[in-house]
């Protein structure tokens, strides 16, 4: 990447420019994989680019920077992600 | 298309400041899939500011020019003509604002974009409010809504952009919600494809604003569109078509719900129902919204 | 090389198409609309072959400024009074955004009541937004600062915009001869445009985003250290332009006639060219009165001034106020020789609202300063009828 000599505000792409978002989570979204249709809901209406989708359509959850919305949960229409309160124990 | 045939991708990286549930990022996500990477951003004053993150890093992984909260309309126009020179012709210019920065503070630097004929997309999305400087009442905030200056809810009924867009006989103007990604995604691939000024809307639910929960952001738009209080539509060259839901309200296929379905949901419409229900205001926003679609009928 | 006879306004138009601006975006206002009548005469004729965008505001036009240069061209716009007061907001986020915006400010009275007429108030009052700020006192001199402005803004120890000032129909619309170098000797002197940093597909960067207080805090010292190299580069560019042209309307001064000064007059634009006539006049009657035209206002010459206040006392002449104080230039010029230096400064007001000041006003205001007669901030010439 090209980095600019002159002094004003000019930002670089970062993954995790505010941090790890993960942090802020208080609900925690788990995918049961069993369940999973792939229709990619979740990946389209996370609002954090925090749903990969995999080659297959298969899905992961970025924990990193999911800031556990709840909107994949929500917007699953086979149930296949329920969110469930951080610390819990899995 | 189908959201499986949407690209893979991404512009807008993950760990950017929005709040949790935030319709202008996922908007984001969508438009920024249709447009590819190709596309010079221009930002005014609104959430998306914040949503960049601090310098010297950024969650965009397109070129994004901030600019002042009534500029984003002339600052394009600087950047199309710029790129014009440059020989860049298939580099996408995307204005990208909120409502404020639409509706209100800079309505006249979109109108003038608009009638000088800048070849770019003005996207606003709006989310009812001045959500960044923390829930104040904007010309798009509908009537009766409680913001932090309209404390006891607004007096006045919101503009129709929409009109006011339609006036500058632009080749294409649209409405479309987030929670309906493949009409989003069309509209700006359409819009894309189209030389001149095209100005498409996208309503975004706030959770903060509005007073829900941030996993209800997407039912909040579909609500929206069921009740008729938002409409999907295109308008090509003076042309006027109907999508979605609100093509099958629009013909008469099926009924639009009561408006009240959707606002009981939201905090900001709370003083309608307690202490008491307020008949006569929620009498008098179903009759608005009656209204928008009895004209909406006598288009052309 | 070629004769031009035309006004500061249509020099203007033509300095600034033959510096080869990619984008001029502008709106008119009396007294520039001839300069932005100019450009779109050259549009029609196929010699400019830029974008220029009729903007519907001053506020748009410096906006599309903003984002052209972003995008990695060069611009220009021009402007007066009300529309330089309506462009404040963008001028301040040009210089932060460190562009090298070219623009022509003609120098005009700020209402209310209306008033087209020449003073320097509406420059003077964006002083502080980080623009390098040049103030022309010939339809000649407007034609080479323009070009040299270019080379100014775009200095890669600058990278400021530049506001070029004239006066308000004194210049902006009096006829005067001016030489035309050719294209080529343009290009030669100004050669294409290379962005500093640019909004680029392939290198995706974004400008202006949030900014803690220490790195904002950085971005201010830089701009402070750009307007400190341009005190050196400024002179070093009119030397340049000099040695091709054969002219040099100064550095940050124009000294006329200061050898065995007593007294120097500071004075700025047409009434800087004025005071020439008026030195004559005041040297012939064996008064030693030397002229010092400020052309740079900002970066403000400190070192300058004080230097030539090791040879004389000075006397100001302000064209404009900072009401609630005293003219601008005054103000500066005193606060430059704080403990380090004992010369007089004498200051006046003069020719607010474009009242006339002709030579012989600013001579009395001058020998009335020698004689030490002149009040504490004195108005001249205001009458009680």
């Amino acid at each position: 990447m090209n980095k600019y000599q002159v002094v004003t505000t000019i930002s670089y792409p970062k993954p995790g420019a505010n941090g790890k978002t993960g942090n802020w989570r208080i609900f925690k979204p788990i995918l049961d994989k069993q369940k999973c249709v792939k229709c990619l809901r979740c990946w389209i209406f996370c609002p954090e680019t925090a749903i990969k989708r995999n080659k297959d359509d298969t899905i992961d959850i970025d924990y990193d920077y999911c800031k556990g919305c709840g909107i994949c949960a929500k917007e699953c229409t086979v149930k296949a992600i329920t969110m469930e309160r951080e610390g819990k124990q899995q | 298309m189908a959201i499986k045939d949407m690209p893979t991708e991404e512009c807008m990286l993950p760990g950017n400041a929005s709040c949790p549930g935030c319709p202008a990022t996922m908007a984001l996500r969508i438009v920024l899939k249709a447009l590819g990477k190709n596309t010079v951003m221009t930002v005014p004053a609104c959430c998306t500011a914040v949503i960049e993150s601090l310098y010297p890093n950024t969650s965009f992984d397109v070129p994004v020019m901030n600019i002042a909260f009534e500029a984003a309309a002339a600052g394009a126009s600087g950047i199309e003509a710029a790129l014009r020179q440059l020989g860049q012709k298939d580099t996408t210019v995307l204005a990208w604002a909120g409502d404020g920065g639409t509706y209100d503070i800079g309505l006249q630097a979109l109108s003038g974009a608009l009638e000088r004929g800048t070849n770019f997309i003005y996207i606003c999305y709006n989310n009812q409010i001045y959500s960044n400087t923390g829930i104040q009442r904007s010309g798009a905030t509908p009537y009766a809504a409680w913001t932090t200056t309209t404390v006891g809810g607004k007096t006045e009924f919101r503009k129709e952009m929409g009109d006011i867009i339609r006036a500058h006989h632009i080749p294409y103007s649209a409405q479309t919600c987030i929670s309906y990604p493949e009409d989003l995604y069309a509209k700006v691939k359409k819009a894309k494809d189209i030389h001149g000024p095209k100005y498409i809307e996208i309503l975004a639910p706030c959770p903060p604003g509005w007073r829900f929960s941030m996993d209800k952001t997407v039912e909040m738009g579909r609500l929206a569109v069921e009740t008729g209080a938002w409409t999907m539509y295109e308008c090509e060259n003076d042309i006027m078509t109907f999508n979605g839901k609100s093509k099958l309200i629009l013909d008469k296929k099926i009924e639009k719900k009561p408006l009240e379905e959707w606002i009981k949901l939201q905090g900001r419409f709370s003083h309608l129902f307690k202490p008491k229900r307020d008949e006569e205001k929620l009498k008098l926003m179903q009759q608005h919204i009656d209204q928008i679609w009895e004209r909406y009928r006598k288009c052309p | 090389m070629t004769m031009m006879i035309d006004t500061g306004n249509y020099i203007a138009a033509k300095a600034a198409i033959m510096a080869r601006p990619a984008v001029v975006a502008a709106y008119p206002i009396t007294p520039q609309t001839t300069v932005v009548e100019g450009i779109a005469k050259y549009v029609d004729t196929g010699e400019y072959k830029g974008e220029y965008i009729c903007v519907e505001s001053e506020h748009s036009a410096m906006s599309a400024c903003i984002g052209a240069s972003a995008a990695g061209v060069r611009t220009f716009t021009a402007t007066s009074s009300h529309g330089l007061l309506l462009m404040h907001e963008m001028l301040h986020w040009a210089a932060l955004a460190r562009m090298p915006i070219v623009m022509c400010n003609i120098n005009r009275v700020v209402g209310p009541g209306w008033n087209i007429w020449a003073d320097q108030n509406d420059s003077i009052s964006q002083r502080d937004t980080g623009w390098i700020q040049i103030y022309c006192s010939s339809n000649q001199e407007i034609f080479d600062t323009v070009i040299q402005s270019f080379k100014i803004a775009e200095h890669e120890k600058i990278i400021l915009p530049v506001m070029i000032n004239y006066d308000a129909f004194v210049l902006s619309h009096t006829s005067m001869p001016a030489d035309i170098p050719t294209q080529k000797e343009i290009d030669d002197f100004l050669p294409a445009y290379k962005p500093h940093w640019k909004l680029d597909v392939n290198n995706p960067i974004t400008f202006g985003n949030i900014i803690a207080p220490m790195s904002y805090y950085k971005v201010r010292k830089a701009m402070q250290d750009a307007q400190e190299h341009a005190k050196t580069i400024i002179p070093k560019i009119t030397k340049e332009w000099e040695q091709t042209f054969k002219r040099n309307h100064g550095g940050l001064f124009e000294e006329y006639k200061t050898e065995d000064a007593e007294f120097i007059l500071i004075s700025s634009g047409a009434l800087g060219a004025e005071s020439k006539a008026a030195i004559d006049e005041l040297q012939k009657k064996g008064l030693k009165v030397g002229l010092a035209r400020l052309r740079v206002f900002r970066p403000f010459p400190t070192e300058e001034i004080i230097r030539l206040s090791k040879k004389a006392h000075l006397i100001v002449i302000d064209r404009n106020i900072s009401i609630g104080n005293e003219g601008a230039m005054f103000n500066e010029i005193k606060a430059a020789l704080y403990q380090k230096s004992d010369a007089k400064v004498i200051g006046y007001i003069a020719g607010l609202g474009g009242t006339d000041v002709t030579y012989k006003d600013i001579e009395k205001m001058c020998e009335k300063a020698v004689r030490g007669k002149t009040k504490t901030n004195e108005w001249y010439g205001l009458r009680e009828d």
